[in-house]
């Protein structure tokens, strides 16, 4: 079958929209948790999920918001331990994050004939994606895209340096909390996609394959939504032909860019 | 008390303070940071903080831009004055492709002329189009330089800016700052360690070692016992006379030695014989 035939399924088709709306908000987000050096930072957030999903279930609302609000709670946790200045970030960061999907499946456990299927969030699972929630991925992506433009310019300042911003006026704490609550919103909404597993992925990967190419840190994020939206598309496309679970095959979709990245820019270097 | 009479008599001469720090503590973490400090900056003086390591100087200068609030006295910054404040540490992570020419434009944006006007008097013209991670440590300070330059400060604020600046580029940076002020007349207060730099320059020295130890004109404070037990007396010794050449007069500083001078540093190069006083 032929990548236009494919196109015609409107599984495949909500697939790819929810794939493509992720990508584009995740690149651009994902050059300042590069920048930030905030990796782990989105790993916690992202195995809090499962804390999230409890919170789901439990509330009886969408494990969406469950995973939006239990992301938001640790980022907010997060910036409260910090002003403590006795445990370093990655410390804090550990426990939060294994605290929280430690409890997360404790709960679940607890939660006897509601049979949640753990793997599904895991891994994600595209193929299941809904009208209504492609309408929550680009809703929420939207306004998270939108934040992300309004608050660029300081955003930048306080990713080069947050001490003198503060001296200038900037409001850091504000920008910094900002910035976590959108990543808090983005891992909600790409759970479905890639899976909680490899939900940084989606975030380092583009960006990191968009470093050697860029000359400003507009060109990063517009190249590192590029590259997202490629290995998006490549990725289903593998996933349909060969039968691969598709978040990891777009995961390793980008990963080839990535390692092509590599290649392009030491030939770059010599030439 | 402290000698503090040279600024006595400079202060009736200028207007009101630009800043006022009065009697100010600091505790972070069950630690007094800061005790009982003073310190007072009128247009065009410089003030110097120096002190040994973890002393609370930096913690004195985040206090006074506003960064941190104090646990108890007041901090009076007058109405209107532009801080311009030139950080210890910079070091941009290498993955963010920012030139110097965007940074100096963020977050309010500065024309491509002014940019390049504020390059060229701190003598860095041609570092607009490089990205900041490829800087060296002068270059780095320059360009915070002429960050501070582009927001026509009344106060510059510098926190050690030798620091990661190699010896032969000190002297000249430290002169470069001078020059800006004589040019543009702000006020500086300025941390540093390198002792034997600074007193060149400075109206103003403030010894803090978490309470401020003794202040007044450099050379009265040289010879101040506080500051001879704090710093050692060789390096007091070095200070009063600190228009010979050497370069070491910082490998003393931290190491406290009781009060009958026998320095326990052990920095090989004999320090300025000259300086006896």
């Amino acid at each position: 079958m032929t990548l236009p035939a494919l196109v015609q399924l409107e599984f495949l088709q909500r697939a790819l929209l929810a794939g493509l709306g992720i990508a584009a908000v995740a690149g651009p987000l994902g050059c300042f948790v590069v920048w930030r050096r905030m990796a782990y930072f989105g790993t916690s957030l992202a195995h809090n999920a499962f804390l999230g999903i409890a919170l789901g279930v439990l509330l009886g609302i969408d494990p969406m918001f469950g995973i939006a609000m239990a992301a938001a709670a640790v980022a907010l946790l997060l910036v409260a331990l910090q002003r403590q200045h006795r445990l370093a970030d990655d410390t804090l960061l550990g426990i939060l994050a294994h605290a929280g999907m430690a409890l997360g499946l404790v709960a679940l456990s607890f939660m006897e004939g509601m049979r949640v299927d753990l793997l599904t969030y895991l891994f994600g699972d595209v193929l299941a994606v809904s009208w209504r929630d492609l309408g929550w991925i680009y809703g929420a992506g939207g306004v998270v895209l939108a934040g992300l433009v309004a608050l660029w310019r300081w955003l930048l300042m306080v990713s080069v340096h947050p001490e003198l911003a503060a001296a200038e006026g900037i409001p850091v704490l504000a920008v910094r909390l900002a910035f976590m609550l959108m990543l808090a919103v983005l891992v909600a909404i790409a759970m479905k996609v890639v899976g909680i597993l490899l939900i940084t992925s989606m975030l380092i990967i583009p960006a990191a394959a968009a470093r050697r190419f860029a000359v400003s840190p507009e060109r990063m994020a517009v190249a590192a939504a590029g590259v997202g939206l490629v290995s998006v598309v490549v990725g289903l496309a593998a996933s349909y032909q060969w039968d691969l679970p598709s978040g990891p095959a777009m995961v390793v979709a980008a990963t080839a860019l990535f390692a092509l990245s590599l290649a392009a820019g030491a030939a770059f270097a010599r030439s | 008390m402290p000698t503090d009479t040279a600024a006595a008599r400079r202060s009736d001469a200028s207007g009101p303070p630009l800043l006022e720090v009065d009697d100010v503590g600091l505790r972070l973490d069950r630690t007094d940071v800061l005790r009982h400090v003073d310190l007072t900056l009128r247009a065009g003086e410089i003030v110097t903080l120096i002190g040994p390591n973890g002393a609370g100087k930096t913690s004195l200068l985040r206090v006074a831009l506003g960064l941190t609030k104090p646990t108890s006295g007041t901090v009076r910054r007058k109405r209107g004055t532009t801080f311009g404040y030139v950080p210890q540490r910079f070091a941009v992570d290498p993955t963010l492709p920012l030139t110097v020419g965007r940074f100096l434009s963020l977050p309010r944006r500065r024309s491509r002329a002014d940019v390049a006007a504020a390059l060229d008097e701190v003598g860095v013209p041609e570092a607009v189009d490089r990205e900041l991670a490829t800087l060296s440590g002068g270059e780095v300070q320059r360009v915070m330089l002429a960050r501070a330059l582009l927001r026509r400060p009344d106060v510059l604020v510098l926190d050690e800016p030798l620091q990661g600046v190699d010896v032969s580029g000190q002297a000249a940076l430290f002169d470069l700052i001078a020059q800006l002020r004589r040019a543009h007349g702000f006020a500086v207060l300025m941390v540093s360690h390198d002792l034997h730099l600074v007193m060149r320059q400075t109206d103003h020295v403030l010894c803090l070692n978490h309470h401020v130890c003794c202040r007044g004109a450099p050379e009265s404070v040289s010879r101040h016992p506080d500051y001879q037990r704090l710093f050692g007396a060789e390096a007091a010794r070095a200070l009063a006379v600190y228009s010979h050449a050497h370069d070491h007069a910082h490998d003393a500083h931290g190491n406290v030695v009781p009060l009958d001078g026998h320095a326990s540093h052990t920095d090989p190069h004999p320090h300025g014989k000259g300086g006896t006083r």
